[in-house]
């Protein structure tokens, strides 16, 4: 087994662990920082496979974005030391039944499948390269789509500060 | 990277699904059905670029197609905060046993 494959073993259990303790934890705020473990984890898989810019987005968006924005508003809606109340028996019973009736059946599906991998040459994988396709408007190019979620952001960027802002009259 | 077989990359990124579908049905908490999402979201972009990076090397799409849902996953988020903090403003708790004006 080589260097990379135990890499990628230990970085997989690390994810698969921080992100059963995110969602069995009942203090939030150790929730939260799991969650952090968990991506930053799943960025080095990224790292792994040679995606780099995959990876920097991941560590980038995610743990600096995303993460943050949780963590605040925990602290805006909840006090220190409080901790979480317990799920309802019926609705993780539920929850169990769903989840391991669907990972049994991905499982199986995955298992018995058998993937047949392309024999052509592979394309540079640098950020120039990407770029370039990215914003190409010719065949293969994604120049729509990316306007598109820029509109989108744009719309959620006004729709924060819609939703968010506070009433004079209250 | 290619000792690794692709099974494995995909059971890992199931794990992670349904994991976080656990999470989204059993949680009580907004913020914390939202951390839930979030697994989803990554465990789908794992898959997206395992599929990119063994099966159609000559290709760029999967990372393309996580670029857009990293996009789409971050602005799903700072709305979501916004909706938890308005609502918390309103009802004074985020717990969604408790939030249920719409209800009846």
């Amino acid at each position: 087994m080589s260097a990379q494959a135990i890499a990628f073993y230990i970085l997989g259990a690390l994810a698969i662990v921080c992100s059963a303790l995110t969602i069995f934890s009942r203090m939030i705020f150790r929730s939260a920082i799991y969650l952090l473990f968990s991506l930053i984890s799943i960025a080095g898989i990224y790292f792994l496979m040679e995606m780099d810019f995959i990876a920097a987005l991941q560590i980038m968006v995610y743990v600096g974005g995303i993460v943050v924005l949780i963590i605040f508003s925990i602290f805006l809606t909840h006090r220190s030391g409080d901790k979480l109340p317990c799920a309802l028996t019926k609705r993780s019973l539920i929850g169990g039944i769903i989840a391991l009736s669907g990972l049994a059946l991905s499982g199986w599906i995955i298992l018995r499948n058998t993937f047949t991998a392309t024999n052509k040459p592979a394309v540079d994988l640098s950020i120039r390269n990407i770029g370039r396709q990215m914003l190409d408007y010719q065949q293969h190019g994604y120049v729509y789509p990316f306007e598109i979620i820029s509109f989108l952001i744009l719309a959620a960027l006004i729709g924060c500060i819609v939703i968010a802002v506070k009433d004079k009259k209250e | 990277m290619e000792q690794v077989p692709l099974a494995h990359m995909l059971i890992l990124s199931t794990i992670l699904f349904f994991i976080g579908i656990y999470g989204f049905f059993t949680r009580r908490n907004m913020i914390t059905m939202l951390m839930s999402t979030e697994l989803i979201l990554n465990s789908v972009n794992i898959n997206f670029v395992a599929f990119n990076r063994y099966l159609y090397p000559h290709q760029l799409e999967g990372i393309f197609f996580t670029l857009f849902i990293i996009a789409v996953a971050a602005s799903e988020v700072s709305l979501a905060v916004a909706i938890i903090i308005n609502i918390y403003r309103k009802f004074k708790t985020i717990d969604i046993e408790e939030t249920d004006t719409m209800k009846y």
